[in-house]
């Protein structure tokens, strides 16, 4: 088993009503509880937007990174999946596509030392 | 997926809208009633926190705890940061000048019998008389049940800029009226209940009859009047007879909603109605509160004893507790129709008061009430009525005529072929007479 981290970006429905978030909420709960039963779920954490950047040899501490809405990272997933094919897979249930919303898939690399 | 999803729908029954209207409720409490659009914001500041959370970290062990809990904080967090907090509501606003105050005033309006104060607070402010009935009615929508402007469009079958212009037209009432968050008093208690009352009524025969084809939006307008009605039935000042025999009625009447609508969704009729189908809680339940709803009105000194909605829930109750249609009590009906024609003399009261004769045997005197009836000539019902009054005396060729007006107006294709089937029936009869 291979671990990858799904990394959310965008896709909040800021201008939802209520029924339409907490549709969308039920999606978003029902992904994580189908990825628990199959064991495929392994932690994630929702991120504040904004933040701090340092960076250059003074470590000059700048506000950001400010992205636009759609790219602003909400939160992370690492799942557990055989191999790149199946995470793809995985992400059919990502609810946000049609909100603007993108996953990114980025392998976590094992490291025999 | 499709079934877990559904389940977590119903699980939390409309935990997000039933919730905003809470907050919206209490913040519009704190910030006056006046910067609504302030509380509105951090509503949905707080419904994305819960968005953006719950999916990592679980549901939380009480959901509406923790929307509440976040709504408070980001409430205390806003007025830390405005420097002329005097310009909220007046009624705190010398507790939220200082610091120790602050904290202590929203936490003290944030305890649960104060937000069910501030959401019948609410409920007043948008029933107030200088605005319109259905800018009242689609603000109660878009504040207290946190529906959005085209959901309100959708359930009442029209358009977004026809909603939002019925809301803008109510908050501009309340800048210019500088309309409170308040409790009235005396008379005008009364008069304002009244009018509140009024509204329920209306948000809940818009889902009950409307012609609107989406079944689910019906039984939520349905869902929320009850709701709203409930909080005034257990609020001591607003628990008048007419207030429990408005809740009385509505949940008589919601007993027999899964029963009107057939698996293909459409209307079946009272007569052809599955009786097993209805919900024997609500009818027990409406009996409950018709029963305190008469005995209060029997006590008070009042002229009018009895109001619209004591009879119209004693005639829901006649029909729910019939074993069948035939064996309906329609003399008691009628006399019921007679009483509520008295009060509210209009034709579709007259119309029903003739139906009610009709099936009580009495079809002669039911025509002769129905021909007297002015102005119902371009209803398709009052034909199809007096088509089915005339076919059961067997004056087809009278019944011919009403189910041929009928036809030529506005109705839909099912009517047009139940209209039809009668229409063949009596020119069945006609010809098998006259062979």
């Amino acid at each position: 088993m291979e671990k990858f981290m799904l990394i959310f970006h965008g896709g909040m429905p800021q201008d939802g009503t209520p029924a339409q978030m907490q549709e969308n909420m039920g999606k978003w709960m029902a992904w994580v509880d189908k990825l628990a039963k199959a064991d495929k779920y392994d932690s994630g954490e929702p991120l504040f937007p904004g933040g701090k950047l340092i960076s250059g040899s003074n470590k000059t501490v700048t506000d950001g990174p400010f992205t636009e809405g759609k790219e602003v990272v909400g939160g992370y997933f690492i799942v557990k999946a055989a191999d790149m094919a199946e995470v793809i897979e995985i992400c059919n249930d990502y609810p946000d596509y049609d909100l603007g919303g993108s996953v990114q898939i980025r392998q976590v690399m094992k490291v025999e030392m | 997926m499709q079934e877990s999803s559904e389940d977590f729908g119903k699980l939390m029954n409309h935990l997000f809208r039933v919730e905003s209207g809470k907050m919206i409720a209490v913040l519009s409490r704190l910030f006056g009633l006046q910067k609504v659009d302030i509380a509105q914001d951090i509503v949905q500041d707080t419904l994305l926190a819960a968005l953006q959370i719950w999916p990592f970290k679980g549901l939380p062990e009480n959901p509406s705890a923790w929307l509440m809990q976040t709504a408070k904080n980001r409430a205390i967090d806003y007025l830390r940061r405005q420097k002329r907090k005097e310009e909220y509501a007046p009624e705190y606003a010398y507790l939220l000048q200082s610091e120790y105050t602050l904290g202590y005033t929203v936490q003290n309006i944030f305890l649960d019998h104060e937000i069910e104060n501030s959401q019948l607070r609410m409920i007043f402010a948008c029933c107030h008389p200088s605005i319109q009935q259905e800018s009242q009615i689609a603000l109660i929508l878009k504040t207290l049940c946190g529906l959005g402007v085209g959901e309100i469009a959708k359930a009442f079958l029209t358009n977004s800029e026809t909603i939002a212009k019925r809301i803008f037209r109510a908050k501009e009432k309340i800048r210019l009226e500088k309309i409170n968050l308040e409790v009235p008093t005396g008379k005008a208690l009364s008069l304002r209940l009244n009018s509140a009352l009024k509204v329920l009524y209306l948000l809940f025969n818009e889902g009950y009859y409307s012609a609107n084809p989406d079944f689910l939006i019906r039984e939520e307008l349905c869902e929320d009047a009850m709701r709203l009605c409930f909080l005034l039935v257990q609020n001591s000042i607003t628990s008048t007879a007419e207030t429990k025999a408005l809740m009385a009625l509505m949940c008589l009447q919601s007993a027999r909603f899964n029963a009107r609508t057939n698996s293909s969704g459409q209307i079946v009729l009272l007569k052809n109605q599955d009786r097993s189908l209805w919900h024997k809680g609500l009818i027990t339940q409406g009996y409950a509160f018709l029963e305190q709803a008469s005995e209060q009105a029997f006590r008070s000194d009042e002229h009018t004893k009895y109001s619209i909605y004591h009879l119209e829930a004693a005639i829901a109750g006649l029909h729910a507790s019939s074993e069948s249609f035939e064996k309906t009590n329609w003399n008691k009906i009628h006399e019921l129709y007679e009483a509520l024609y008295h009060l509210q003399p209009n034709n579709i009261v007259a119309m029903n008061k003739a139906v009610a004769l009709a099936y009580g045997q009495q079809p002669d005197l039911a025509i002769l009430e129905l021909l007297k009836i002015q102005g119902l000539d371009k209803n398709p019902i009052y034909h199809t009525i007096l088509g089915e009054v005339y076919s059961s005396l067997k004056k087809l060729e009278m019944a011919k005529i009403h189910f041929q007006k009928a036809l030529k107006l506005d109705i839909s294709e099912l009517e047009k072929f139940v209209i039809n089937e009668k229409l063949n029936y009596c020119q069945d009869e006609i010809n098998s007479d006259n062979p």
